[in-house]
């Protein structure tokens, strides 16, 4: 939870010290991040591999609780898609690449900022930090209006740990196990559907 | 860009073989979060040094907005048709 609280801050460090100016001389090499970046995306992987947790959602899936990630994902895409109607700046594939984040705005920013540049690595910082905090605040307003798989739609790739609690809190346990299943789901998924909308045909 | 999906697969490969480890599994954790801190900085202080993004910023937050209502919009329409359509029952 401390790390959660954490990142942000950093993030926030990092946009002081630029904003000062001070380090307009300093530019670290263009390889650097991107090494960085590999040792990320290696941790995070072994992350995932090491996590007893993940693999137990694996072995007692059951195919109807399967289909819950599946729709957030279509419907995060389909949504984010809309709003390219209002978006005329963004292209398409951008617009897709945030959304596919699903909340996970640490790796999702992280990637999008190696593989398309820190503008829309930063839409993406803020698109899917707020996912999180409206998932958070609204929770409860979401379970009343749209039915208990709603605020486990909202949270995304959050569902299995920030926005568990806040979710168990306003669905009931039954609705846990969902929670966590399509929460480790969509964190697989995440850096995976990111890199294909921005690599594919680009 | 393809490197992101295969050193992905690599490590996700190698935590499972190593899932009887707890100690690299915390260790793997701090290292993680470390990693994550440096890069947020890193991206922050490319942000912050970035002319272009700090002039639009309230443009980078309203697309930010935007994109997100749209995706949390989307995934409850979809959740709510599929709770329509299979957990009826419920």
């Amino acid at each position: 939870m401390r790390s959660q609280i954490l990142m942000p801050v950093f993030f926030l460090i990092g946009l002081t010290l630029g904003l000062s100016g001070k380090l307009s001389s300093y530019t670290p090499p263009a390889e650097w991040t991107t090494y960085a970046l590999y040792a990320m995306i290696l941790l995070s992987g072994i992350s995932i591999g090491i996590d007893k947790k993940s693999w137990e959602v694996f072995k007692n899936l059951n195919l109807k609780v399967l289909l819950v990630p599946v729709a957030i994902i279509i419907g995060s895409l389909g949504g984010a898609a809309l709003t390219s109607f209002v978006l005329p700046s963004l292209k398409l594939r951008e617009i897709l690449a945030v959304g596919a984040g699903l909340g996970y705005y640490s790796l999702s920013s992280i990637v999008i900022s190696e593989l398309h540049g820190e503008a829309l690595a930063l839409v993406a910082l803020l698109s899917n930090l707020s996912r999180e905090i409206i998932t958070i605040v609204l929770a409860p307003v979401m379970v009343t209006y749209f039915g208990k798989l709603s605020a486990i739609a909202s949270g995304g790739a959050t569902s299995m740990d920030t926005t568990l609690p806040v979710i168990i809190k306003f669905t009931g346990k039954d609705y846990a196990v969902i929670s966590v299943v399509s929460g480790v789901i969509l964190t697989i998924v995440v850096p995976f559907v990111v890199t294909f909308i921005l690599t594919i045909g680009a | 860009m393809s490197y992101i999906i295969i050193i992905l697969l690599l490590g996700i490969v190698f935590g499972f073989l190593m899932q009887k480890s707890d100690a690299l599994a915390k260790i793997n954790t701090s290292l993680l979060n470390v990693a994550i801190y440096g890069m947020l900085l890193l991206l922050g202080i490319g942000a912050g040094s970035n002319e272009k993004v700090i002039q639009n910023l309230d443009h980078i937050g309203s697309q930010a907005i935007t994109i997100t209502i749209g995706a949390i919009a989307g995934s409850i329409a979809m959740c709510w048709l599929l709770s329509k359509l299979i957990f009826k029952a419920k």
